[in-house]
């Protein structure tokens, strides 16, 4: 009796023992893998920036498979909440992080700090730390494509635009858009909205039919929901959408999207993490780096169109195109470089004024 | 600026003033039986979302609407439960019924944001519709407008030329009074909170079915709490409800079209000027102490206890 209680005893401490080396032998296995935490500003969804991100994430998850272990954090506020969710993820052992809105800049610089040996990838801003990097897309280049289709498809030669903030960012995709449909109609009229907001699909809605009702026939948005395509679609009218294809939206009205894409740089940014060369950039990518694109083109924009496009995609990739070369000239008719010469990246980057081309005023 | 331009903002005007109508009319017969519900952003949104999804699987927009509606009045009753039979603190239950209803809908709504809906087309009446300036104007608009107007002129009958709305006042004014002649203060004072909740669904439905039309997360952006302040600075009063109403909308639409033209003001200015101009001239149409206190409900946001009265 009480040697099988015993032996019954033994056999669960056995097993117990057993059981907590597995543990640990399958914790150590985990420790192989390399952690990654995404940090999220809005739900994932099903279009639009963070939506664009997450694409990146499943291309790395799919490319390193048992390699890797993902952990993603959406709707996360800027500020300082999203510090302690940073914190958070460096202090559970993720190893390369990317943090993915500008508002998350100086929390994760702050984070950067106290782990040192944790990698932080951070979008969008300009702050940079020994193990702090940060990338961006020329999204500008992009709309200067997009510029050329909607120059080309507009009858009333007057174009829309549905605009977030006048930050450098949205500047930039004004000027390069009305750039690129220069190319095609000189004297093309570009009308441009501000909604003082990134997400309100009301408002994006009635900025959107003033516009129309303004006479733009093509109108295209830099803000995050996809209300613009359906009020162009609804008014027959045709669009241009922007982060991620918008087509669903408005079969008919929608022309193509700027869309953005970092499925190679995350890649590349975790390969080197796992080879233990990853160094902290600045990367500014664009169509050379595939980091921007169109969708596909609408089948109502005809043939010489596309090629024109697929000509001025090919020359910006080749770098014999640049969307801001010279001359540039402002709104009031001041030149701001001259021929021959372009926009510096860090001109580029400070933008503060609208070509001419631009009928609305900017606010001051 | 021509004529025709004028026209289309009013006609675009109509069309944003319409979830702010039916959630502050809503708003003000919930006010005007006493009772303080600050979760109408709350209730539209789950409206917003409900109708969306009813909508888009069953292909009808009246079962839309009708979900929206549905959906508003179970979102107010969890509001006069609490408040009305448990007696919980009116501002604090509302702040958090507008908390629960953003978060409940993004939940709930998540595999429908990339749906997409035809909308509502216009009721075109005939002969009238086709006429110039006033077709476009008035005769020309989807069912929803004209339901808004319709809600206007029956609450306005209801509040002053009822019986019904003189008990629902009286609540308002002394439930202890309303109580000790026999009427039930609790059970009316439900009624109109559901009625509220029924009006913030409708217009939270009127964004995601007929406006925008697409559902997602926090599409109401505030409109509940402008319905909330609408109701407020217009004291209380049916007619004032609509003027506010339409008034926040049109400035709102006339700034993006002065913004088009390309006038040197501030877009951030511009931004400002419905917030602004509503307050203002409602508040100078408002502005005799006497008459406030005439119009406002004695005792919001006071919960009613049988036993006190």
């Amino acid at each position: 009796m009480y040697n099988t209680t015993l032996k019954t005893r033994l056999k669960h401490l056995a097993g117990i023992v057993l059981a907590t080396g597995l543990l640990i032998a399958g914790s150590a296995q985990a420790e192989d893998k390399l952690k990654i935490g995404f940090v999220y500003v809005s739900p994932i969804g099903d279009a639009g920036w963070t939506y664009q991100h997450d694409l990146g994430r499943k291309a790395v998850a799919e490319k390193f498979g048992d390699q890797v272990e993902i952990k993603t954090i959406e709707s996360v506020p800027e500020g300082a909440e999203a510090e302690r969710v940073i914190r958070d993820l460096a202090a559970s052992g993720n190893k390369i992080i990317f943090a993915t809105s500008f508002g998350y800049m100086n929390p994760t610089l702050k984070v950067a700090k106290a782990f040192p040996d944790t990698d932080f990838d951070h979008a969008t801003g300009y702050k940079t730390a020994e193990n702090m990097g940060n990338y961006n897309a020329r999204f500008y280049e992009g709309r200067y494509l997009a510029g050329i289709v909607a120059g080309s498809m507009s009858q009333s030669n007057v174009l829309g635009y549905v605009a977030a903030f006048p930050i450098p960012e949205v500047l930039q995709g004004i000027n390069a858009f009305t750039r690129g449909a220069q190319t095609v109609k000189p004297d093309i009229e570009v009308k441009v909205v501000w909604v003082n907001s990134w997400f309100d699909p009301g408002r994006e809605r009635e900025a959107a039919d003033a516009l129309m009702d303004q006479g733009a026939d093509v109108i295209t948005h830099h803000t995050d929901s996809t209300a613009v395509i359906a009020a162009a679609e609804e008014k027959g009218k045709y669009a241009i959408g922007y982060h991620s294809d918008m087509s669903k939206y408005g079969p008919k009205a929608h022309l193509t999207a700027v869309t953005h894409h970092w499925d190679q740089y995350y890649i590349d940014q975790v390969q080197a993490a796992i080879d233990g060369k990853w160094e902290p950039g600045a990367i500014w990518g664009g169509i050379k780096d595939s980091m921007i694109d169109l969708s596909p083109l609408n089948d109502a924009v005809p043939e010489d169109v596309r090629k024109k496009v697929e000509a001025a995609k090919a020359a910006i990739a080749a770098g014999e195109l640049q969307p801001f070369g010279g001359p540039v000239v402002d709104q009031a008719g001041t030149e701001r470089v001259a021929e021959g010469a372009g926009l510096s990246d860090e001109e580029i980057s400070k933008i503060d004024y609208y070509v001419k081309g631009v009928s609305s005023k900017l606010p001051k | 600026m021509n004529p025709d331009t004028l026209i289309l903002i009013l006609v675009a005007t109509i069309g944003a003033s319409v979830p702010l109508i039916f959630a502050a009319l809503g708003e003000l017969i919930v006010e005007k039986s006493g009772v303080l519900n600050l979760g109408v952003e709350g209730m539209m949104i789950v409206g917003a979302v409900s109708g969306f999804i009813i909508t888009t699987e069953t292909g009808s927009l009246w079962l839309g609407v009708l979900a929206s509606a549905v959906a508003g009045m179970l979102m107010a009753l969890i509001f006069g439960f609490l408040t009305l039979s448990l007696m919980a603190n009116q501002v604090a239950s509302g702040l958090a019924l507008t908390i629960f209803g953003i978060g409940l809908s993004a939940f709930v709504g998540l595999s429908y944001t990339s749906a997409t809906l035809s909308g509502m087309q216009p009721l075109a009446i005939p002969v009238l519709g086709e006429l110039p300036i006033i077709g476009p104007l008035l005769f020309a608009h989807d069912p929803l407008v004209y339901l808004a107007l319709f809600s206007f002129a029956a609450i306005s009958v209801f509040l002053y030329h009822s019986r019904a709305g003189l008990i629902l006042r009286a609540v308002g004014e002394s439930p202890a009074s309303a109580h000790a002649l026999g009427y039930p203060v609790i059970r009316i004072r439900y009624y109109a909170v559901l009625f509220g909740g029924a009006m913030a669904g409708i217009g939270g439905g009127y964004l995601s079915l007929v406006y925008t039309p697409l559902w997602s997360e926090g599409m109401t952006a505030g409109r509940g709490w402008i319905a909330l302040a609408l109701v407020v600075f217009a004291t209380w009063r049916p007619f004032r409800v609509l003027l506010g109403a339409l008034l926040f909308g049109g400035v709102t639409i006339a700034q993006f079209h002065i913004q088009g033209t390309g006038v040197e003001v501030p877009s951030q200015f511009l931004s400002m000027l419905p917030y602004l101009a509503t307050i203002l001239v409602l508040v100078l149409i408002s502005r005799d102490a006497g008459t406030i206190r005439m119009h406002a409900p004695a005792s919001l946001g006071k919960p009613f206890h049988r036993e006190a009265g």
